[in-house]
């Protein structure tokens, strides 16, 4: 994509260059947009990522990952936990920096949940913010207008901050950046891998 | 670090040279003025260089002294002519060649010391405290102390302590939280000016209100950094007072700041990006407003293996030091709060079949049990038989049997 661009303004100069002659300098100010950092699951900074899927899909564990990675850079992060459904002790287990992390808490109400997340939004300065919209009805979930995501998606362009909803189907349609699908793979169960807590 | 200046015969030129120079003045004696110097360094220089200033001030001749210990510039500055600089640790040293009568002391001591061939500081510093206290009391041991540079005395501030306080009568009595705002943003603003012309900032907000026929209302913010914004104060205390709004209309209102050093921070292009202290402590304030004080901070583990123990704590921005991440790969459990009752068919000593709300169906596998159990001892003991299942809609749960109720209880899934 980028030589493709910088062919392009190459190209355009060129002309402009032989229309006008020499005695212009042709400048458009054309700028390659830097490539977007990436951090733990291909999320990115700066835009608006759903992860949806069914329950044990592993929604939580890539939102983990990327937390765990920020609160260890260390940078600060936030959970908006629509549905309560956080667990501190498995957090600090999948390596996040609890310091580091902000948890909301919003009992089930979406409405809070949006609200929530916008004013941490418009406050800026967090690595991550995570809307954590599993286990709210989807009925709940599919009445967040659109208005609502693109107001989130407008608060977070231009912000380093990467913005995180999970969610058991989408609901932002193209408000959103990027969608990451996550789908159970049914592994059965091993014990070495639910060791359980003793 | 403390100067002393010392000249006989003229204490008001003194203290205002020293006013030039530190709003902290001590008049330790007519002939001796002593001040605090620290912070002046951005100005003057090295300590040397702000003694030659104050010297300079003063324009007659003086003697002058710089320590880290206040009686140990007042005994300099009394016994050693022109300008003298004590780096700290060497204050004995310089003070050691100094005559005992510069010491305050009572006759009785002065006697005992005299019939002991003791004549200057370092004679007295070198002697053994034991001995000292044995012999001279407390006194002696507080006189030695004093030959040796080690008082740490607290200065004694020739002005008030400044308060930053502001108290309104109000004519008529204020029932709505609107024009109260406005009350408070004038006072707020008086207040961190004066503590601006101070180089201040405040880390707590006092506010105490008067109320018709009522108990007076009062809160406090505490403010995890040292802050001087009005605006923000304004806004934090109108949340508070929103979510906790006073019984009765208002009739006077008294507000404090508590004063501190304000907070510096050195940016660098490597340094951690955090929320801005102030525009964070309003956001929690405003969440803590709709949502509740304790639904929103930083989780803090407790030290106990009872499932989903935590404790809230007020989220700060401030970076701590990280530990090392787990070894292992653990399960990532989403919590059911509070636990969803289940009903289980139990075939062969395992899980076969499970009812749960919206959930219903044969459980295909399962693992476990695990025995999990505690506090015995207090009035709230858990005593629990831990399953992983698999269920036909494709997720693993946390099932337990509360082992004292015989009840089964989905704790949540893995995700």
């Amino acid at each position: 994509m980028s030589s493709t661009a910088a062919a392009l303004r190459s190209s355009i100069e060129a002309i402009v260059q032989a229309k006008l002659g020499a005695r212009f300098d042709v400048d458009f100010g054309f700028r390659e947009k830097p490539e977007q950092e990436l951090l733990p699951g291909n999320i990115p900074r700066g835009a608006f990522t759903e992860i949806y899927g069914p329950a044990s899909s592993g929604r939580t564990t890539l939102m983990f990952s990327a937390l765990a990675y920020l609160t260890r850079q260390p940078e600060f992060c936030a959970y908006v936990d629509a549905a309560d459904t956080f667990c501190p002790r498995s957090a600090a287990e999948a390596g996040i920096h609890l310091p580091h992390l902000l948890w909301v808490r919003c009992s089930g109400n979406s409405e809070h949940a949006l609200k929530a997340a916008d004013l941490l939004l418009q406050g800026g300065g967090f690595g991550m913010l995570v809307l954590d919209l599993t286990g709210v009805a989807l009925r709940d979930a599919r009445r967040i207008s659109l208005a609502s995501w693109f107001r989130l998606r407008n608060a977070i362009e231009k912000t380093p901050t990467a913005f995180v909803v999970a969610e058991e189907q989408l609901n932002a349609a193209s408000c959103s950046a990027k969608q990451i699908q996550c789908r159970a793979s049914n592994p059965g169960i091993r014990p070495e891998l639910l060791a359980g807590e003793l | 670090m403390y100067a002393a200046l010392h000249a006989s015969g003229n204490p008001e030129l003194l203290l205002e040279c020293a006013r030039y120079f530190s709003p902290r003045i001590e008049l330790t004696s007519a002939d001796t003025v002593l001040l605090h110097i620290a912070g002046l360094e951005n100005l003057f220089g090295s300590p040397r260089q702000i003694a030659e200033a104050l010297a300079n001030r003063a324009g007659i001749p003086l003697n002058v002294a710089v320590a880290a210990d206040a009686d140990a510039a007042v005994h300099a500055a009394r016994g050693i002519s022109g300008i003298t600089v004590i780096p700290p640790g060497k204050e004995a040293t310089t003070l050691a060649p100094l005559p005992l009568n510069l010491l305050p002391g009572s006759a009785d001591a002065a006697e005992a010391l005299h019939t002991w061939g003791i004549r200057t500081f370092g004679q007295l510093a070198a002697l053994p405290p034991l001995g000292i206290a044995a012999r001279l009391g407390e006194e002696g041991v507080h006189l030695q102390r004093l030959s040796r540079g080690e008082a740490g005395r607290q200065f004694r501030d020739l002005m008030d302590p400044v308060t930053f306080e502001e108290r309104l009568e109000l004519d008529y009595r204020v029932e709505l939280l609107e024009p109260l705002s406005f009350l408070f943003s004038r006072m707020l603003n008086d207040l961190t000016q004066r503590l601006a012309s101070r180089a201040l900032a405040a880390n707590e907000v006092h506010l105490e209100l008067t109320l018709e026929a009522a108990a007076p209302h009062r809160c406090m913010l505490r403010l995890p950094v040292p802050m001087r914004d009005s605006a923000a104060f304004l806004k934090l205390l109108q949340l508070e007072l929103s979510a906790r709004p006073p019984g009765a209309p208002v009739l006077k209102i008294w507000l404090r700041l508590n004063p501190v050093p304000p907070r510096t921070q050195q940016h660098g292009l490597y340094i951690a990006r955090a929320p801005e202290p102030e525009k964070l402590e309003i956001t929690l304030a405003r969440l803590s407003n709709f949502l509740g004080q304790e639904n929103v901070g930083t989780p803090k583990l407790v030290d106990t293996h009872r499932p989903d123990s935590f404790r809230m704590t007020h989220f700060a921005a401030l970076v701590t030091k990280v530990t090392e991440p787990p070894d292992h790969e653990t399960p990532i459990l989403r919590r059911f709060r509070p636990p969803k009752h289940a009903q289980v068919l139990v075939a062969a000593g395992r899980p076969a079949h499970i009812t749960c709300m919206h959930l219903k169906g044969k459980v295909l596998d399962s693992s476990g049990p695990w025995q999990s159990s505690g506090d015995w001892w207090t009035r709230e003991p858990w005593d629990h038989k831990e399953w992983d299942i698999a269920l036909p809609d494709g997720a693993f749960y946390r099932l337990y049997e509360d082992c004292r109720t015989t009840r089964w209880f989905l704790e949540g899934n893995y995700d």
